[in-house]
């Protein structure tokens, strides 16, 4: 390439090789084609890579703030924080875990719950935020799931959760491992009163959340290419002492293996879930291009 | 060293032999030795006593997981009439690793399920070590939705390391199977009582622990992540489970504590391994009360009670 090279006028060569000069943070990279992406453009397409489609993560309050309408966004539960029942400690002090989550992710908690609409549909939304202690499940997100769901009984209106967790919340003990039953009573009652309950489930949603709200949707969707299980790979593989088969655990594997309703594109899943709370609720679709 | 005997049961274990050697001994012998055996057992006593007064939280993991510690087929038979048991998913396979049917407690008609770790290898095997697939939660689900028809209550029994991970139990949604189970039975129309007889291993002990009452032996544990798990995953090392086991507190004790169970039942000296029919009796008991207490409550207000209580875990009151 090196004969390429020289023929290239010298502005485009040191673009491709050194980063002196440009700002921190304005370019990014697939994590999994590893092509080098303008920062801006990835945001703008949901952190969906625009060369391969792998999905990566995404905020919970980015996705929430692009799923639902720009109008009439109410926040929900933003006032139930993490406790630390047992004042645990390991390496670090949860209070300081917790800290440093809140630093981190400028959210107070691995769930963020809004009420708005989705093209004109009134529902709830809400959203694991993985990068708050992996998403685990605690009892301050315990709470606001069910603050979330009370919501959409009161008002007989749809209720969405997007799933991006690790499992349990260790640092909480047992307190964690109630929420799946706090959690699943709830989407027992909504169940009940037949007000849907969607589940998307991103990469990864794994142990707790899995085994409760996650696998209770009436309608289970997944992004692409996701994690979800109960047991973790690495665990499974401990206990069986042999290699896994290809793609396990993955959104694919789990249409396969009669798991989910479907697969679904980050950027088509606003005009997708509309559609289907729609017919679930028997209202008027909204007006969308499908393809 | 005994194997039936924990390391902490030594010294009991080693003056009981001595108790049985002197007895042997007596038999063929001339020489009164009842003196000296009343002696012996009296001092066994104390000594039993006192190292089960001051078990940490990690002898009290190890006695959950005793390796003689009574299963449900021993409670079973114990506190239960004529038991039909009843096998199956109805959907692929019988699921061995929960054990449930219909019996008579008190002469009453109930449901009871529970899980089965197995005593020897062959049946462990058989067993699956206690650790249910969806198989068997399914099966657990089909019973107690039909005590539910049939207004029978429901009891179980939680004795399991955990859900188990497989590549088939992941292929057959363990995830689904658990989360099924405890929407299913946090509305269940009928009272169900849940008791940690053993090992209270996270989810896979919840799937059969949603209910009105939720009671532990006293030394059971009850846990979010296996303390070997909890100290790998946080300290980096399976050998600091100990400290794990304190920092989550998985002793009946400290559940009771914090307010997530309603009673601890008392074991007898050394352990409900030894003294199988005395621990029956103390479960049976516990059982017969609360569901006495139960069964007073109109259906609705029973299950709106188990609701809110369910709605409260983890809030600070």
């Amino acid at each position: 390439m090196s004969w390429l090279k020289n023929l290239l006028p010298s502005v485009i060569r040191t673009e491709t090789g050194a980063k002196k000069g440009v700002p921190e943070g304005l370019w990014t990279k697939c994590t999994d084609c590893n092509a080098v992406l303008y920062r801006a453009e990835v945001e703008r397409n949901l952190s969906i890579c625009p060369k391969c489609d792998f999905h990566m993560p995404i905020t919970a309050r980015n996705r929430l703030e692009a799923f639902l309408d720009e109008s009439q966004r109410v926040a929900i539960a933003e006032d139930v924080i993490a406790v630390d029942h047992l004042k645990f400690r390991d390496s670090k002090k949860y209070k300081d875990r917790l800290a440093a989550a809140i630093k981190k992710t400028g959210e107070t908690e691995a769930l963020i719950v809004m009420q708005g609409q989705l093209h004109g549909l009134d529902c709830v939304a809400c959203a694991f935020e993985f990068g708050f202690i992996g998403g685990s499940m605690s009892t301050g997100v315990g709470e606001r799931f069910v603050q979330a769901a009370n919501v959409s009984l009161e008002k007989s209106i749809p209720l969405i959760c997007f799933t991006a967790s690790g499992g349990a919340r260790m640092q909480e003990g047992l307190f964690s491992l109630m929420q799946m039953a706090k959690t699943s009573a709830v989407l027992a009652k909504l169940q009940e009163k037949g007000i849907p309950f969607i589940v998307v489930l991103t990469n990864p949603t794994m142990g707790g959340v899995s085994a409760s709200l996650a696998t209770l949707g009436d309608i289970i969707i997944a992004e692409p290419n996701a994690l979800i299980g109960f047991a973790g790979p690495r665990v499974i593989e401990q206990t069986i002492r042999e290699p896994l088969p290809e793609g396990f655990q993955r959104s694919e594997f789990l249409l396969k293996h009669g798991h989910i309703d479907m697969i679904v594109n980050r950027s088509k899943m606003r005009d997708k879930i509309a559609g289907i709370i729609a017919k679930l609720t028997n209202q008027k679709g909204p007006r969308i291009k499908t393809d | 060293m005994n194997l039936n005997f924990l390391e902490f049961e030594q010294p009991i274990a080693e003056l009981e032999a001595k108790i049985e050697e002197l007895r042997l001994v007596g038999v063929d012998s001339e020489i009164n030795i009842t003196e000296e055996i009343s002696r012996l057992e009296d001092k066994n006593k104390q000594l039993t006593e006192s190292i089960f007064s001051n078990l940490t939280d990690w002898q009290v993991v190890q006695l959950a997981r005793h390796p003689q510690r009574p299963y449900i087929t021993d409670y079973i038979s114990r506190i239960c009439t004529d038991f039909d048991e009843l096998e199956g998913d109805r959907h692929c396979a019988n699921g061995p690793a929960i054990i449930g049917g219909i019996a008579r407690l008190d002469d009453k008609p109930i449901m009871i399920i529970g899980h089965q770790k197995g005593r020897k290898t062959k049946e462990k095997l058989y067993r699956n070590f206690g650790s249910a697939r969806p198989e068997e939660y399914r099966k657990a689900l089909r019973l107690v939705e039909m005590a539910e028809r049939f207004k029978l209550p429901v009891i179980s029994l939680i004795d399991t390391a955990g859900a188990y991970p497989g590549i088939g139990a992941e292929e057959r949604n363990q995830s689904e199977a658990i989360a099924r189970n405890l929407s299913v039975l946090s509305r269940l129309k009928t009272p169900v009582i849940c008791t940690v007889v053993g090992e209270g291993g996270s989810g896979g002990a919840l799937a059969i622990g949603v209910g009105d009452r939720v009671m532990m032996l006293q030394y059971s544990v009850y846990s979010v992540i296996s303390p070997e798990g909890c100290a790998t995953i946080l300290w980096k090392s399976a050998e600091r489970a100990s400290e794990a086991a304190t920092a989550m507190g998985v002793t009946a004790k400290h559940v009771k504590e914090m307010g997530l169970i309603d009673e601890v039942i008392p074991e007898p000296l050394g352990g409900a391994h030894r003294d199988i029919d005395a621990m029956a009796k103390g479960l049976k008991n516990a059982l017969v009360r609360n569901l006495a207490e139960l069964q007073s409550i109109p259906t609705m207000q029973l299950v709106e009670q188990r609701y809110k209580r369910i709605m409260s875990y983890g809030l600070q009151s």
